[in-house]
């Protein structure tokens, strides 16, 4: 008993550490001086905060970050919408076809996203998406789906069936069925989907650095690329450290928000004594 | 004049698949605050025909009328019908209070009359100290009385009850059926329920359907179904312990069973002319038409018979004596009975029970004298399965 806690206890150390540690040693960079930057120390002899102040004024962040705000935000917006709908018609309805569109979902989703970027590079050019929001809202939500779908299709079928009969009996429509009692009670999943897929549209580079070429559209991934020193022999080391750690505060608050809502057991006491 | 929650079923069927009808040919009226009951083993297919009334299932032949309105293709919301589920399906996301309000929310109800209706419905429900909790939060009980609330809370047509109590332990059950009993009465609200619990069936309702294999066996009130089952399915379903089928040959105007001759009554007698003398039959007697000889006085028409008993149990009020004849009845329509009434270990044995008095002094492998009327036996064709008659 003790001893597998103690294993389980080194482990978790071990995985934490190897987590949390780079983030870490990012936030000490992020924080030293120009001068003390190369030093190796773990904890900043120096402190300053001009890195995260020259990040916005010399490095022209917020554009970027906004782009990455607005971009993540409306693909994982349209991928809840469409991947709720999608996820309750697979969990529920027996139409023809149904697993294999669910294989298919998840094909796109394993399909290796860098033999896409070039004809994405070519069609969004000939349409005219090439560099704007739209441009990566797409294929953010294509990727987003799958995982979407996937994740609610499980949540959906969770659910006590007899609860949407429940609901027609009460005199809901299906769609007052679908909104007041099934979501409600998928929110769990709703909202463990929209976190990953807006994880996954925040993180991506790939896409972002080849399918814009401005700051019009260019993502917050895209723009740290980019960063240069003050001058050619300086290195942007702290200035990327501390857009990265910019970076990674949205994504914190967006998980510490939604975390009391993943919880479960939300369906306890639905059906049976 | 049609009733105002009238429910007619006009040669009801259902199929999934063209060949394999779930329901056949069901006709049925249902009349006006009635108490109906469907009852068979599982998969008799009672709750289809339920989910059918519903709304939940398409009926793939026949009309089904309500009110004197044909509601085949009108979807369950707009029938105004509500119904409990076996699982109670209580929303979990919402308070009792929002559970019972519910449906008058949908119905867009001004918000101070849902408050009333709620609160007078938990009222007469006992929920009066729970409306702020959640279902994860009630016992089993207490749910059951929750999806009642939201069933009675907007004063439908009809009740549908799906085998409300079929989750509650026996004592809650017996409770419940009482509570459910009185309700539907002063409710005045027409109310098919189904299950599969013979006992339910024959407590609350004012007639019951027994369905086997989509059909309907028997259509009748309690006592109907008690005293003249239609069939060897319906005696054996309906009663507990169920009924004792015994191998009989008629011959000579008597009945020749393992417990001796029997005499045949006038009227069976005639209504047997038209067919050949000798003809076997399954006799049907219920364990409570037998009792210890020594209780039934000096009463003469009863008929008597020894032999050793196989088990005694005593269940306080009565005791069960088994007994164990030479010879099986050997019939495929009791077989199939016996296999779905899950009865089968007693009618292979070709065992007996007899229900006497607790005072009786029988003993495991004593000699016991035991006697019943024959008014309460019963003939049964064993080929077709149906009754024939009385015995006398």
């Amino acid at each position: 008993m003790t001893r597998s806690r103690i294993q389980w206890g080194v482990l978790d150390f071990v995985v934490v550490a190897f987590a949390l540690i780079p983030v870490l040693w990012l936030v000490s960079l992020s924080l030293k001086t120009p001068a003390t930057i190369a030093d190796g120390g773990f904890i900043p002899t120096e402190w300053t905060f001009d890195n995260y102040v020259n990040v916005f004024t010399e490095g022209g962040f917020l554009r970027p970050l906004v782009n990455s705000i607005g971009i993540a935000g409306l693909a994982t917006l349209i991928a809840i919408v469409l991947g709720t709908f999608a996820a309750y018609a697979i969990a529920r309805l027996n139409f023809p076809g149904r697993s294999i569109m669910l294989g298919a979902a998840l094909l796109v989703a394993m399909f290796p996203q860098v033999s896409l970027v070039t004809p994405l590079f070519n069609i969004e050019r000939a349409l005219g998406l090439f560099n704007t929001w739209p441009g990566l809202i797409l294929p953010y939500v294509t990727f987003a789906l799958p995982l979407t779908i996937y994740t609610m299709s499980t949540f959906f079928r969770e659910i006590p069936w007899e609860l949407e009969k429940a609901a027609k009996m009460d005199g809901a429509s299906s769609f007052q069925a679908f909104r007041k009692v099934i979501v409600p009670l998928a929110a769990p999943g709703v909202v463990t989907a929209a976190v990953l897929a807006f994880i996954q549209s925040w993180n991506d580079f790939l896409f972002a650095i080849s399918l814009t070429s401005s700051e019009r559209s260019r993502t917050a991934p895209a723009a740290i690329s980019y960063f240069t020193g003050s001058s050619q022999f300086e290195d942007p080391t702290g200035s990327v450290s501390a857009a990265a750690v910019i970076v990674t505060i949205p994504i914190v608050i967006f998980v510490l928000i939604f975390q009391r809502r993943i919880v479960s057991g939300l369906t306890a006491g639905a059906v049976k004594g | 004049m049609i009733g105002v929650a009238e429910i007619v079923l006009d040669g009801i069927s259902k199929w999934y698949r063209r060949d394999e009808p779930v329901i056949r040919d069901i006709d049925l009226t249902i009349a006006d605050e009635e108490f109906l009951i469907l009852v068979g083993p599982s998969g008799c297919g009672k709750s289809t025909l339920l989910n059918m009334i519903a709304g939940l299932e398409n009926i793939s032949s026949g009309e089904l009328r309500i009110a004197g309105r044909r509601v085949n293709e009108t979807p369950p919301q707009e029938r105004n019908i509500a119904m409990v589920f076996q699982s109670y399906a209580l929303y979990p996301h919402m308070s009792v209070r929002e559970n019972i309000a519910f449906p008058l929310n949908i119905a867009k109800m001004p918000k101070n009359e849902i408050q009333d209706k709620v609160e007078h419905a938990a009222e007469i429900l006992e929920l009066s100290g729970l409306l702020d909790r959640r279902p994860g939060e009630l016992s089993g009980g207490q749910r059951q009385r929750v999806a009642m609330g939201r069933a009675i809370v907007r004063e439908p047509k009809a009740f549908l009850m799906d085998e409300p109590l079929s989750n509650l332990d026996a004592k809650l059950r017996a409770q419940m059926r009482t509570s459910i009993s009185r309700l539907q009465k002063s409710l005045a609200t027409t109310t098919v329920y189904v299950t599969h619990d013979q006992t339910e069936a024959m407590t609350l309702g004012d007639r019951i359907v027994v369905l086997r294999d989509g059909i309907a066996q028997q259509i009748g009130s309690p006592a109907d179904l008690y005293e003249r089952p239609a069939n060897l399915f319906v005696a054996g379903f309906i009663g507990s312990p169920t009924m004792n089928f015994l191998p009989g040959r008629l011959t000579e105007g008597k009945v020749r069973t393992a417990i001796g001759g029997l005499p045949l009554g006038d009227e069976i007698r005639r209504e047997l002319e038209s067919g050949n003398a000798d003809r076997d039959v399954i006799v049907g007697l219920r364990p409570e038409a037998f009792e210890d000889d020594r209780f039934t006085g000096s009463d003469t028409g009863r008929f008597t018979f020894t032999d050793d008993v196989d088990i005694v149990e005593s269940l306080g009020a009565v005791k069960l004596a088994y007994f164990n004849l030479a010879e099986p009845p050997r019939s495929a329509q009791l077989a199939s009975v016996a296999e779905v009434t899950g009865a089968a270990d007693r009618f292979g044995t070709a065992q007996l029970v007899a229900q006497i008095d607790a005072r009786s002094s029988a003993r495991e492998g004593g000699d016991l004298r035991v006697s019943f009327d024959p008014h309460d036996a019963l003939l049964f064709d064993p080929d077709t399965g149906n009754r024939i008659g009385h015995l006398v």
